[in-house]
């Protein structure tokens, strides 16, 4: 053996509870869970009863659908790539839902299946381009951004498609108890996308591919199904996203979403996962995208002129980047 | 020229120089030596302005100077040739030469006629030519090397320093490379010279500085000391570089892998080899023979013309490196940071980057129990030196990062491994710990093929050796025909002249 045992057992014999706590420190959720702490207080000063169960879960209704995109939207970055098209590949996937129930007269769940189907398809469009056609992700998607948004305006004339039967409304703003449907959805989804992440050897795989890409395809990685994978996965919330919208708005928008990849990627970033890849966590995605959500509250509720509050995001999103740049040598 | 007094550094508590001296004259090749880990690149770094050092003072002229960065150090007339060259990949030589202060005419536009007779004038001093329009990326390494230096010449520097220039060069380019530095030599520049390669030491250089764990050693002439005794002051100790014995494996021992025919490129020449049970097969050649790709064209990460192959007498094709994996088959790649490693993430998560077949759950979910368990055996297996299994990669020197690399493959019941450069930046010490981990796993029955270019340890460490030369093996030596001799003429001449 070309060592001895000493050093084997060195290997475990650190003090555990010291070594937690330094990880615990470096862990990349802890910028973003102080910011969420920082804007919570602040707004408590802002607005009385802020803290209120009901204030609360209004909050995380109205982030709900960010949320959602949001989740598809850390997979993609986590292996280093971007998804452009969320809001655009939703807008589409409500319309054709609502398309298929009001204008072709189709069930509910033909409605559902195909909006579903719309988003599954363009993220396996965006998967096969970046992964087999190895063209640039920010490309592709950009494309698709076009290209589905094009489709949901041809698909509904231009106008948004109402007349829905009621029950989709529950979707969007229906309540199981006293919290509302989007805001289990989303915790369902950040719940499945964390065991994905986290307790399956695929997780480790979009890690490491956004780590070293080299490196995981040369041990054995298959690289490119991982990455038709997480962007069909990201074409998925995109529609879950769209029914919830939809439900909500009791009708198909093809203008809806528009900027809506901007906050979805704002709330990764802001989450604590790097934009290079390779680090991040999905709860910093739940994290930022809450933060986000309080501060449209917030700046809302300040009466901040609704232009400004773009600006004000702008920075906040540059902050984060430029928090969350990381140890880079 | 330039002396360098007690110069300190200290990263967060960790003192890394411990008062370091340096003294280099005037049109002298002056090398530096030490370990890896020595100081060495710390202490250039210090001279670049790259890192400020904690104490000391640095004279240049018998002028203390201090830089805040590299471009006051440039200033001065300090120039760098790092390992990793600084050149711009599209650009061509001249772009690069002149990058971030080009000559301009008087309409702010780009003088590249100027631009361009500079550079032209500059590389005729070195006798070096080269196309001065093709994109850098076209020419090759050494070339690239030229440019560098060019570049800092180009810059007036009178102190040039070159981190391993030597470390990817073929022969013919090193011949090169020291007829360039001797007449730089002439022109009165003083030259630093890091090399592990010491007979290159007694080659170029004049005097000798050599560090070891951050503390100054000795400085002296080169016609004092001899090999050993430059290796003793080196590591502070003896070492005889020495390989595990060789095994005797019969004659009749199975085949596990058949290359029957492989070609890169359609010009290349068609090459056959084979690999038995438990042997070391090493694949010999210069830089850009065609080893490395050979290998991984086997493995399917490489593109090639030709291929049929047999794994345990049946016949595979492997469209990536994924498909090896299951059948077997795993790569140790040559470079560890660029291709074996996730350096920014823990031992852990790099071991089992694709073992999670070992400790799976269910058919997708991973046990991290048995995943941290399996680790920390993988690692104490191989005798990674480490905190534990969830530091960082980068905090690993690089021997141990090699060991994480073997670690991986060890936890995954690997039949067939494949190193390319095993030992390369790894030093004296663990490098003798790689090679008998290497003769270890032979004896739990893995086959090896080892690409290196550092002939003693295909040498040593080789049952059979391939040498290649032009995109193909040119002969298959093994016992004793295996001498540095016999490899080297059919590496550069691709067959033996029959002693006529």
């Amino acid at each position: 053996m070309p060592h001895d045992t000493a050093m084997g057992t060195s290997v475990q014999g650190t003090k555990k509870m010291n070594v937690n706590f330094r990880q615990a420190l470096r862990s990349p959720l802890v910028l973003p869970l102080v910011g969420l702490i920082v804007v919570s207080v602040l707004m408590g000063f802002a607005s009385e009863n802020f803290f209120s169960v009901s204030k609360i879960l209004n909050v995380l209704r109205q982030v709900s659908i960010n949320g959602i995109l949001a989740v598809g939207m850390t997979f993609v970055i986590l292996t280093g790539g971007i998804d452009l098209s969320v809001g655009a590949v939703m807008a589409f996937s409500g319309t054709v839902c609502a398309g298929l129930i009001v204008n072709m007269g189709m069930p509910g769940s033909v409605g559902l299946a195909g909006g579903l189907l719309v988003g599954l398809g363009l993220g396996v469009f965006n998967g096969i381009l970046v992964a087999w056609g190895r063209m640039p992700a920010i490309i592709v998607t950009l494309a698709t951004m076009g290209i589905a948004r094009g489709l949901g305006l041809i698909y509904s004339g231009g106008y948004p498609i109402s007349g829905l039967p009621s029950w989709i409304a529950w979707f969007g703003i229906g309540r199981i108890g006293i919290i509302p449907v989007p805001v289990i959805a989303m915790f369902l989804i950040y719940g499945l996308a964390w065991v994905l992440l986290e307790r399956t050897a695929f997780g480790r795989h979009v890690y490491s591919i956004g780590g070293n890409e080299t490196a995981a395809r040369l041990s054995g990685v298959k690289t490119q199904r991982i990455k038709l994978a997480i962007y069909t996965i990201s074409g998925m919330t995109s529609a879950f996203a769209a029914v919830i919208l939809t439900g909500r708005l009791m009708s198909g928008q093809p203008n809806a979403g528009v900027g809506f990849e901007l906050d979805a990627i704002a709330a990764v970033v802001m989450g604590g996962t790097s934009i290079a890849g390779g680090r991040g966590l999905i709860f910093g995605t739940l994290i930022g995208a809450v933060l986000l959500g309080i501060l449209n509250n917030g700046l809302n509720l300040v009466g901040i002129n609704p232009y400004l509050q773009d600006v004000i995001k702008g920075f906040i999103i540059l902050l984060a980047i430029y928090i969350g740049r990381g140890e880079r040598r | 020229m330039l002396e360098m007094n007690r110069i300190r550094k200290s990263f967060g508590k960790v003192e890394v120089l411990h008062g370091v001296d340096l003294e280099v004259r005037a049109g002298e090749v002056h090398a530096l030596l030490g370990e890896n880990g020595a100081g060495k690149s710390t202490l250039m770094k210090v001279l670049c302005g790259i890192i400020s050092a904690s104490e000391g003072t640095i004279r240049i002229n018998g002028e203390e100077r201090s830089f805040a960065n590299y471009d006051e150090a440039i200033a001065a007339g300090v120039g760098i040739v790092f390992q990793e060259f600084s050149l711009i990949p599209y650009l061509s030589a001249v772009e690069n030469m002149f990058l971030a202060r080009e000559l301009t005419n008087k309409f702010g536009l780009l003088n590249r006629k100027a631009m361009r007779r500079r550079a032209h004038e500059i590389l005729q001093q070195l006798d070096v030519d080269l196309p001065l329009n093709a994109p850098i990326s076209s020419l090759s390494i050494a070339e690239q090397q030229f440019v560098e230096i060019a570049k800092a010449l180009s810059l007036d520097a009178r102190i040039l320093v070159l981190d391993e220039p030597t470390a990817t060069l073929t022969p013919n380019e090193v011949e090169h490379l020291f007829k360039v530095l001797r007449e730089l030599r002439r022109k009165g520049v003083a030259i630093i010279f890091i090399s592990h390669h010491l007979e290159e030491i007694f080659q170029i250089c004049d005097r000798i500085t050599v560090l070891r764990d951050g503390e100054y050693i000795s400085t002296c002439n080169v016609s004092d000391v001899d090999n050993d005794r430059l290796v003793e002051m080196m590591v502070g100790r003896r070492i005889e570089q020495s390989f595990p014995t060789k095994p005797d494996l019969p004659n009749e021992t199975e085949l596990v892998l058949e290359i029957d025919e492989i070609q890169l490129k359609r010009t290349d020449p068609v090459s056959s080899f084979y690999l038995r049970k438990g042997e070391i097969l090493g694949f010999s050649g210069l830089v850009g023979s065609g080893r490395t790709e050979t290998a991984l064209a086997m493995l399917g990460a490489h593109p090639h013309a030709k291929r049929s192959m047999k794994l345990n007498g049946k016949e595979v094709n492997f469209a990536e490196p994924a498909d090896a994996l299951v059948a077997g088959i795993g790569l140790l790649p040559e470079s560890r940071k660029e291709q074996g490693l996730i350096t920014s993430f823990s031992i852990l998560r790099n071991i089992s980057i694709n073992n999670y077949g070992k400790y799976r759950k269910g058919r997708y979910f991973i046990d991290l129990t048995k995943e941290l368990t399996c680790t920390v055996e993988a690692m104490e297996q191989v005798g990674v030196k480490a905190g534990g299994p969830h530091d960082r990669l980068d905090t690993l020197s690089g021997g141990n990062q090699q060991k994480v690399v073997v670690a991986r493959w060890l936890n995954h019941d690997m039949k067939i491994l494949i190193f390319d450069e095993p030992t390369r930046g790894i030093d004296v010490g663990a490098k003798a710990e790689i090679y008998l981990l290497m003769r270890k796993l032979t004896e739990l029955g893995c086959s090896i093929i080892m690409i290196s270019s550092e002939l003693p340890e295909i040498i040593g460490m080789s049952d059979r050796v391939c040498v290649f030369r032009g995109g193909g093996v040119v002969a298959t030596v093994e016992g004793e025909d295996i001498t540095s001799e016999k490899i080297m003429t059919y590496s550069t001449t691709g067959k033996l002249e029959n002693a006529a």
